[in-house]
């Protein structure tokens, strides 16, 4: 896409009533960025890169690298034994941790998926008295602070003999105002309505026509909402770190006990950063992709 | 098209549930649809509201009824004292010192990281090659958790021999008290917020680039106008409901912020001198270091009202500018001018 094959003026006036077309043939700017773009960008990069090779620089060192002033820039051989040391900690619960983590975001984020892509579809494609108003107030509970609810769900969780299962850091999560909201629009923009009334008249009912018009349409919002939902209930801290304890922590929560077990051994403890990285970084090579362009739809359309 | 696809796939399990569908009198059937219409709506997002009524609404409208009450940890419940709690709260200089470093660390974290998100964006918008992997580089930090970003970068913030004080003596300047100074330990803990996020607010602000039409910087092109310019006069308008937008959300993500400092150094409680205690760190304890769940309920209050307070006044700053030259309007004058012009 050089200059040269930039269409000409007047066809891209022609153009103007429909956005999505004109946007895609008037691409003109299709001189090559210079090369101090891609200068820009590399610098972007790498110090996007550069904490996760940190914390592999560290913890493949001993206690003593990071008090070293002249030390190298290559990973020394000890990643192995500090792993080691991190999944081998019986104060720190490594596997279970990573269970913990893998199970509750898959539940959370099956949960808000279904939920919301239900909710969705009803706010989307329904017409029932009060559906205006029921939807303002979902996303308005968007602004509503975790912080406003912990401790009365402590007690609750700890009146039920919950505090410390991870059933408490699930329940709260199984719905999600977001995921309603991004349902909602995403179904409302991709329906048509003539697809709903052709079910309807072919005799299937409410359920049949959310299954097989509703729920194929919202499948790639699903993809993208349950991946934005798992990333988000893996790193969740403050809940996690505060109805949770030693013997039944995830990842994060794993985490902070390491710092306050090894809080001198640095290379013990950026070795278990990294190791507790790596699940997610494996899910993000294979889903970066949706994520970026989940990001880019969400833009446009909030 | 998808659906004629998709139909054989998701009508296995929709067939099952319909054993009633086999001959029925037809009044009955169209009883029954009715019944169907009316009440599916409120039945797919009953799930929503049911759970938001469990551990949303009840446990805010709870957190109030504590925050009026002397907790009693033991019996599980509390006494009346009034507004005993907010005042206890709002004359405690340890209130003060951390709502002030809340605001420092939200101010150091969203105004650069604003900026920076706005340049990689702008570069990103440019003709470039292999868009998705740099798309996806930018977006790498997400994915850390803030746990792990914050371990990092508090090792790399060593007073004594973390990797930017040696850098900084390398380079024959005194190091810095990243855990001493308040200033510097908002920077470092800010640093931490602007790694994860300015990527993923760089990919919110080029889908509005891209939204912009492209025959705008034609015209400017023709009419003269340089990258800065273009910039300037057709970007930066176009982006701003997208930026206010990304404000917003930045603004109830900061004020919330309790990861990163809570894990900047190995005793978590914000510091020798508070230094770089937020409210919500200041939140947890009260509540879980001291259990005095009255006084932490009355803090949440306050962090909500204060949150709300700062939407309100974002929302009316949203309004203000979007009616004046923000999104469409700036559009649509803009067509208006190239079109009289012409």
């Amino acid at each position: 896409m050089s200059a040269i094959s930039t269409p000409p003026l007047a066809v891209v006036e022609e153009n103007l009533p429909n956005a999505r077309r004109s946007r895609r043939t008037t691409r003109i700017r299709g001189v090559r960025a210079g090369f101090w773009v891609y200068i820009g960008l590399g610098v972007v990069v790498v110090s996007a890169i550069f904490p996760y090779y940190w914390s592999f620089l560290i913890g493949s060192g001993d206690a003593s690298t990071i008090n070293d002033p002249d030390m190298s820039w290559l990973p020394g051989g000890n990643f192995i034994d500090n792993a080691l040391k991190v999944i081998n900690d019986p104060a720190v619960n490594f596997w279970l941790a990573l269970w913990n983590s893998i199970f509750s975001s898959t539940v959370i984020a099956a949960s808000v998926v279904l939920f919301s892509t239900l909710a969705g579809w009803a706010f989307a494609k329904l017409r029932f008295p009060g559906g205006k108003w029921l939807l303002a107030f979902v996303v308005a509970t968007m602004a509503v602070p975790m912080q406003l609810g912990v401790v009365p769900l402590y007690l609750l969780f700890s009146d039920l003999g919950w505090t410390g299962q991870i059933g408490a850091i699930i329940i709260p999560a199984l719905t999600s105002a977001f995921g309603v909201f991004w349902m909602t629009q995403y179904l409302s923009q991709t329906v048509p309505d003539e697809l709903i009334e052709a079910a309807r008249v072919d005799g299937a009912n409410m359920i049949r026509t959310f299954w097989t018009v509703g729920v194929p349409a919202a499948r790639p919002a699903a993809a993208m909402l349950f991946l934005f939902t798992f990333v988000g209930a893996w790193n969740q801290f403050f809940w996690p770190f505060i109805v949770l304890d030693r013997q039944s922590p995830t990842l994060p929560v794993a985490l902070s006990l390491l710092q306050s077990n090894y809080f001198v051994d640095y290379s013990v403890v950026l070795a278990g950063v990294l190791l507790a990285t790596i699940p997610l970084l494996i899910v993000f090579a294979f889903t970066g992709r949706q994520l970026v362009s989940g990001i880019m739809a969400g833009a446009v359309k909030g | 098209m998808t659906t004629t696809a998709t139909r054989t796939t998701a009508s296995g399990p929709a067939d099952r549930p319909d054993p009633q569908r086999q001959p029925r009198v037809l009044s009955f059937s169209h009883k029954l649809s009715r019944w169907d219409l009316k009440v599916s709506p409120y039945l797919y997002i009953s799930p929503f509201f049911i759970l938001f009524a469990i551990v949303g609404l009840f446990p805010i409208v709870y957190t109030a009824v504590i925050s009026f009450q002397e907790w009693d940890l033991v019996r599980g419940s509390g006494t009346f004292v009034g507004l005993d709690q907010y005042i206890w709260i709002l004359s405690q200089a340890d209130f003060w010192t951390a709502l002030r470093n809340t605001f420092s660390i939200f101010l150091l974290s969203s105004v650069p990281q604003l900026i920076l998100a706005l340049f990689i964006a702008a570069m990103l918008d440019k003709n470039i090659r292999s868009k998705t992997f740099w798309r996806m580089s930018v977006l790498l930090p997400y994915v850390m958790a803030p746990v792990a970003v914050a371990l990092i970068f508090s090792n790399m913030f060593g007073d004594n021999h973390g990797l930017v004080n040696n850098i900084l003596a390398g380079i024959g300047l005194e190091p810095i008290m990243w855990h001493k100074d308040p200033f510097w330990s908002h920077v470092a803990i800010a640093t931490m917020v602007n790694f994860r996020w300015t990527g993923y607010n760089a990919l919110i602000l080029l889908a509005a680039m891209q939204a912009v039409p492209r025959e705008y910087y034609e015209a400017a092109t023709v009419d003269g106008a340089g990258a800065f310019r273009q910039f300037w006069n057709i970007t930066l308008p176009s982006l701003k409901p997208t930026l206010i937008f990304v404000i917003i959300t930045s603004t109830i993500g900061g004020l919330q912020i309790f990861d990163e400092p809570r894990m900047f150094d190995t005793f978590g409680r914000g510091g020798a001198a508070n230094q770089w205690l937020t409210i919500t760190l200041y939140l947890y304890n009260i509540g879980w270091g001291e259990f005095n769940f009255g006084r932490a309920a009355a803090l949440a209050w306050i962090l909500f009202i204060i949150i709300l307070a700062i939407g309100l006044i974002n929302l009316a700053i949203t309004r203000a500018l979007v009616r004046d030259e923000g999104g469409r309007g700036v559009i649509r004058r803009r067509r208006r001018r190239k079109g009289a012009q012409q």
